[in-house]
């Protein structure tokens, strides 16, 4: 059975390890993040949340994910 | 009464009932926050971005409290210190759902939260150029708030004194020489203390204030957002009715004719 290559991004400033073969939709779908209520960066560049499907995420990846909180 | 109901705050063609605007920073729990908004009236709340806790998701959301189908949010960049983090922060702001809208504060000193003009029209202009609907934190500075009008803003915001500070308004002079230059809503934006500080601002004919700290640290938030209320709109009536002329001298309320 052939082993699938595991790669470390960056989340939210945290270290994490996943599958070499994810997109960004389906690792956002597998941490459960509520697409509707977030904006969403990679790289520093903002990325369309119509486009998650299409983007496959590298090693060294730097995701931000943010939404609205409590603020003056 | 009945001339108030078509008295209406319009930022960016949008009316609105209430004069009152309120952060939704600083409560004990987003239930606080969400009653203390409804008793308030307000129709609109500045909210902040921030990193989805990625460890912890069944932490509360702000949206589940607060429906942003019904009241406004108007995104803030409070926290950034300079042009590139205020439009990256909007930027993604706009990006969860479309919120053109928002309300540019770009501070310049971490200890009396002071707005930096230079990044802050520099930020402004950019923002606009790029279809955003700028309300701008700013000083209660005249040539400034000229500036940021030159440059796009949508409405000028002017601190009543240091953000979360509750003295109230310092420079009522510019605030009305600001109010006598521009036809755009003029919000007052920090620093008030008190319900009077609303009636105040609202007599010097401002368009609306915009509070947080003196509601949500108040000993009892709800009563006193209802104050805020209440005060906004008496100092809205007051400036409306016209004041009398100061005079120093008495002059009495009773007809001197017919005296026994």
């Amino acid at each position: 059975m052939k082993k699938i290559k595991k790669i470390k991004i960056k989340i939210n400033g945290n270290l994490s390890t996943i599958n070499d073969d994810l997109s960004l939709l389906s690792y956002l779908k597998k941490i459960k993040i509520p697409l509707k209520k977030v904006a969403i960066e990679l790289n520093k560049e903002i990325i369309d949340k119509n486009k998650l499907g299409k983007i496959k995420l590298r090693k060294n990846d730097k995701i931000e994910i943010v939404h609205f909180i409590g603020g003056g | 009464m009945v001339k108030l109901k078509k008295d209406k705050l319009i930022v960016d063609k949008k009316k609105f009932n209430s004069r009152l605007i309120v952060g939704t920073g600083k409560y004990k729990s987003m239930s606080e926050c969400a009653k203390a908004i409804k008793l308030s009236g307000a129709e609109i709340v500045t909210v902040a971005i921030r990193r989805v806790n990625i460890s912890d998701k069944k932490k509360p959301l702000l949206m589940d409290y607060i429906d942003p189908k019904k009241i406004t949010y108007l995104p803030n960049t409070a926290g950034c210190f300079n042009s590139e983090e205020a439009l990256r922060t909007l930027r993604l702001a706009r990006e969860i759902g479309g919120w053109k809208l928002v309300k540019l504060e770009v501070l310049g000193d971490k200890k009396n939260l002071f707005p930096d003009m230079i990044e802050t029209l520099k930020s402004t202009e950019v923002l606009t150029k790029e279809g955003f609907k700028v309300m701008v934190y700013c000083n209660d500075d005249p040539l400034m708030a000229k500036r940021l009008e030159n440059v796009g803003a949508c409405a000028i915001m002017p601190l009543a004194a240091p953000i979360g500070s509750g003295l109230g308004i310092q420079n009522t002079t510019n605030i009305k020489i600001i109010r006598s230059q521009t036809k755009l809503p003029l919000i007052i934006d920090a620093g008030l203390g008190q319900a009077s500080d609303a009636v105040i601002a609202m007599e010097l004919g401002c368009d609306g204030v915009l509070v947080n700290t003196a509601i949500a640290k108040a000993k009892k938030p709800f009563q006193m957002a209802l104050a805020f209320k209440n005060g906004v709109i008496a100092g809205r009536e007051s400036f409306l009715a016209g004041r009398i002329k100061k005079s120093l001298y008495g002059s009495p309320s009773s007809p001197k004719t017919g005296l026994i």
